[in-house]
């Protein structure tokens, strides 16, 4: 099976940045992708779409749920909410990243042995 | 339920999903439109930062999808519609499988009940039967049962014993039912104590008899069998403690056996205590059944030792009267060879359930050869398909699945048909199944049946699919996709594969062949064995018991059936009537003991040679059709004088004296102190225990027995045969016309056992023609399936070569030598398989040694006929293509292309 989002990131990137955004609010996928753009300013290169695998599998898992409502500029979107187990894997999630990211800092840091 | 939930709503769930998207391709054209780019810009600018839709639906899709089963669905449907495709190629393949898993489903069943299922007791495993052989008696090889219990062997065995929980003796019998509705024969088992205990099956309603029953002269009760009780009484609870007359002795009823309750394998309507009086007991009288419970955890082997160990105290504890020696038995070498009681329900007849089984598997291997023949020829046809689909990038695994899957759905179509089949197969079977198969009420198609079929379509489906879906959808197979014209002539190899096949089928076909001719040679020799009796199909048997009255005359009695024998008759048509103990092959319990001649000195210590004893009225032998070879019958003057005369078998005279006519006027008696009687007629030899067996020594007295200087009574037979001949012998009308005879002498006897003598020997060779029949079934189909097959391979070589031959023909080949070409072809291959077969069948018939007689398991002669008549047919399936391939016009075969 192919793995688009996984050409960038690397894997489970792209889900811990919706779960992260909707932790702050819930949003239909086209706000969530403006917001992720948005907040890394540009930095990423994602391709909008990739989104909606990542969402479909957080809903299989039940991290997130989702329901049509109608947006700000008044349409008829889907709007994803974090769950009580989303927002537990998301803790978790973080705190590896981070541990993860602490350790290549480390290796990446110049001089120090 | 979750994932119901996510697969029912899925479809929904899609749409939603197209929606959302589109909706997000909308908001970004809006946003960008809104911010000044043209509206075909932003929508090509908005599809290029989505990425590729179709692609991103796809993946997301896959989420909620269980990938590798619902491939699999993928498969299914793809089959099915491959299949509904071809309907010929599919009806074909599905009859034969059906046929194939059908026979061999009904078969299984049928063995399964019999064989491998444990008998319906509790703990059956435990259950054994106390078989006994004694080596040193000289004639008692001529009966079956091996040397039965006598009543003091069982009071010693079940004092002494250290290896059973319990253990008893029964035997069988018939009697007469009075006083209810018509009088009535039913079957009894009489049994001892420790019978019911043994079989541990609690009864329906009421009690077992218990050791009070036992006890002799105490009060007459009885049990009955639940079909008894329902017949008679409609399952009345209240009957329990009333009486009913048996034999005119009133006995009251303690209790019903459960229904489908069966007394080893006989079926029975009362069940009486024997009430053995210890004190009355000698060592003889050996005419007991006997069964037992082994404790927990013993052994056959340790209960062999028990008995071997008993037998000395046995013969310690009891005599035979006063100056008698009782180890004289010594000289018997009795040794225990106990049983399992199963083995002994089942008998011989496990042999030919697994004949039938192999071949019917053997048939099911052959029609499995020509599903894999017809869909090697499909693949071939389907290769561009094949190749098309491989390059469009199906791996080969995916290739090797969808055939297996075709082939393992044509094989569970089959199965389904099969069951079916096997349904009507076993009711089939049942019908015309032999009479005397053990377990018969048992079969049935249970989940054991249903799941063996199952297996079997599976494995066969894999079977007759992996060959072709290995040999075409291998890796390299993209080849095809060049070669796919037909301009490629088939390769060697391919054609090896089809040929192995035809091959082992007409090995298949000749060994099942073979066995059918074997048991064809061995009815001929049946055929032509003389049992002894003449015309059966004209001789009526019937039993009539008449009970002896304590104190009663048997003078009067044998007056009674004397008076039976002339009603007979006069009945219009009959020839003649008589009667006697038994006619041959009737299986009842025979009468045996030693015979003492005048001219010979005979040792203290050693037991005579053991004899058939039959007793016969006047008349008996020349109406059955037994020839007198020396002196004559016995008179009705002499039966009622109570004349010392004696009838003796004609191996039974050269064996004493040489010749039969020096038999006549010599003199035999039974026991010390019986009277002498003197030899007035020697008899034709009777195969009383069925063809195969060996006619035993017999000695006919006559049927009222007594001696005029002994204040004792004369004794006569209670329970007689009598044979009636006539051609109207099996119908109705005469069987009223005997009723009325016999209601006319006694209107309270009832007649048993009503059947005709070709009844009794057809019964008696059961076994033999129901492997007949199974084997011929088997044969048949085998050598069908297998014709078609070479026909099959044929007839496509002969297509495939069809440029070829054109070519040959075009080049001056006359017609004679195109046939010669295929017909050698198909010759070779026959030739080839019947070698083979030759010897599979060396083998299997050497299995069936015991179900044959009067022919070898070699026997050259079937096995030549059987090959030449399989080559014959072989060459004429052939024959047919070869002909199509001479009229090939060279001209059209080489435009074809």
């Amino acid at each position: 099976m192919k793995k688009q989002e996984q050409r960038d990131l690397f894997p489970g990137a792209l889900e811990m940045m919706i779960l992260r955004t909707l932790k702050r609010q819930p949003l239909h996928g086209y706000a969530l992708v403006q917001h992720i753009k948005r907040t890394s300013d540009d930095l990423l290169q994602i391709e909008e779409g990739s989104l909606y695998p990542a969402l479909q599998r957080l809903l299989k898992e039940e991290l997130v749920k989702a329901e049509w409502g109608i947006s700000a500029t008044n349409r008829r979107v889907r709007i994803y909410k974090l769950t009580l187990a989303g927002s537990k894997h998301l803790q978790r999630e973080v705190s590896r990243f981070e541990k993860m990211l602490e350790g290549i800092t480390r290796v990446l840091a110049p001089g120090e042995s | 339920m979750n994932w119901l939930k996510q697969l029912l709503s899925r479809r929904r769930a899609y749409d939603d999903l197209s929606n959302e998207m589109q909706g997000h391709l909308d908001e970004k054209i809006e946003e960008l439109v809104a911010a000044g780019t043209s509206r075909k810009e932003a929508t090509a600018v908005a599809r290029r930062e989505f990425g590729n839709v179709t692609s991103m639906e796809e993946d997301s899709r896959d989420v909620w999808r269980w990938l590798s089963i619902e491939n699999f669905f993928t498969d299914v449907r793809y089959g099915l519609r491959m299949l509904r495709r071809n309907p010929v190629f599919t009806v074909v393949a599905v009859l034969t499988i059906a046929i194939g898993i059908g026979a061999n489903a009904a078969v299984f069943s049928v063995v399964n009940s019999v064989l491998l299922k444990p008998l319906r007791y509790p703990h059956a495993e435990e259950l054994v039967f106390l078989h006994q052989t004694a080596p040193g008696a000289a004639g008692l090889t001529d009966f079956e049962n091996g040397l039965l219990l006598s009543p003091s062997m069982y009071l010693t065995y079940s004092q002494h014993n250290r290896t059973f929980q319990s253990l008893g003796v029964w035997v069988t019998d018939t009697a007469n039912v009075t006083g209810l509705a018509e009088p009535e024969q039913v079957r009894v088992v009489a049994i001892s104590d420790g019978i019911l205990q043994t079989l541990d099956v609690p009864p329906a309603a009421g009690r077992w008899l218990s050791q009070a029953d036992q006890v002799p002269h105490g009060p007459d009760r009885v049990m009955l069998s639940f079909g008894y009780w329902q017949r008679q009484f409609g399952r009345d609870r209240s009957v329990m403690g009333r009486n009913i007359v048996i034999d005119s002795r009133p006995r009251e009823i303690v209790g019903v056996m459960p229904l489908g309750f069966r007394f080893v394998d006989t079926d029975y309507d009362v069940i009486v205590p024997l009430q053995f009086d210890p004190a009355k007991q000698i060592l003889a009288g050996f005419g007991f059944h006997g069964i037992a419970r082994l404790k927990p955890g013993a052994t056959i082997a340790e209960a062999n030792a028990d008995i071997t160990r008993m037998l000395p105290i046995w013969m310690d504890s009891w005599s035979n009267g006063p100056k008698t020696n009782p180890h004289i038995y010594e000289t018997w070498r009795i040794t225990p060879m106990i049983r399992p009681l199963k083995q002994e329900v089942i008998g011989n007849v496990s042999e030919v359930l697994w004949v039938v089984m192999g071949t019917i598997g053997l048939v099911m291997l052959i029609a499995c050869a020509n599903v894999t023949n017809l869909l090697l020829v499909r693949v071939e046809s389907r290769q561009q398909e094949l190749a098309v689909r491989s390059a469009l990038g199906a791996g080969w695994g995916r290739i090797v699945r969808g055939l297996l899957v075709e082939s393992v759905m044509l094989g569970l179509l089959g199965g389904v048909l099969g069951v079916g089949l096997a349904f009507a197969g076993v009711r089939l079977l049942l019908v015309t199944g032999p009479a005397n198969l053990p377990r018969l009420s048992e079969i049935s198609i249970d989940a054991g049946t249903l799941g063996f079929t199952l297996l079997l379509s599976v494995l066969s489906g894999l079977l007759f699919g992996l060959i072709p879906a290995l040999k075409y959808a291998g890796p390299g197979t993209s080849l095809a996709l060049r070669s796919a014209g037909r301009t490629i002539s088939i390769s060697r190899e391919r054609h090896r594969a089809r040929n192995l096949l035809v091959v082992g089928q007409m090995a298949m076909a000749l060994a099942l062949l073979v066995s059918a001719g074997l048991m064809i040679r061995t009815i001929r020799a049946l055929r032509t064995v003389e049992p002894g009796f003449i015309d059966a199909r004209h001789l009526q048997l019937m039993r009539i018991t008449i009970p002896g009255l304590p104190g009663g005359d048997a003078i009067q009695a044998t007056r009674m059936q004397n008076e039976i024998v002339d009603k007979l008759e006069a009945i219009p048509g009959v020839k003649s009537a008589a009667f006697g103990s038994e006619m041959p092959m009737e299986g009842f319990d025979s009468d045996w003991d030693e015979i003492f001649a005048e001219d010979k000195v005979y040792s203290e210590d050693q037991i005579a040679p053991l004899r058939l004893y039959k007793h016969v009225s006047p008349g008996f032998l020349q109406t059955a059709g037994t020839r007198i070879i020396a002196g004559r019958d016995l008179t009705w003057e002499e039966v009622y004088g109570l004349r010392p005369v004696v009838m003796i078998s004609e191996n039974l005279a050269r064996e004493m004296w040489g010749t039969p006519s020096a038999a006549l006027g010599k003199r035999l008696r039974e026991f010390n102190s019986a009277p002498w009687h003197e030899v007035i007629g020697v008899v034709q030899n009777v195969r009383e225990h069925g063809v195969q067996e060996k006619a035993p020594e017999t000695v006919y007295w006559a049927s009222l027995q007594g001696n005029p200087d002994d204040p004792r009574p004369p004794s006569f037979l209670e329970t007689v045969t009598f044979v009636i001949r006539s051609e109207r012998a099996g119908t109705q009308s005469l069987l009223s016309e005997m009723r009325q005879a016999v209601w006319s002498v006694n209107s309270n006897l009832p007649l048993a056992s009503v059947r005709t003598m070709e009844d009794v020997y057809g019964k008696s060779v059961a076994r033999t023609s129901f492997t007949l029949v199974m084997l011929a079934i088997a044969g048949a189909m085998a050598m069908a399936l297998g014709i078609i097959g070479i026909y099959g391979v044929i007839s496509y070589t002969v297509s495939q070569r069809k440029r070829e031959i054109g070519i040959r023909l075009a080049l001056g080949a006359q017609s004679g030598d195109v046939v010669g070409m295929v017909l050698r072809q198909g010759a070779k291959l026959a030739l080839v398989g019947v070698s083979i077969g030759v010897v599979v069948a060396l083998g299997l018939a050497r299995l069936m040694t015991s179900l044959l007689f009067g022919v070898t398991s070699h026997d050259p002669l079937t096995f030549a006929a059987v090959a030449t008549l399989l080559i014959l047919i072989a060459l004429l399936a052939c024959y047919i293509p070869a002909r199509r391939a001479m009229k090939v016009d060279p001209m059209v075969a080489l435009r074809y292309e």
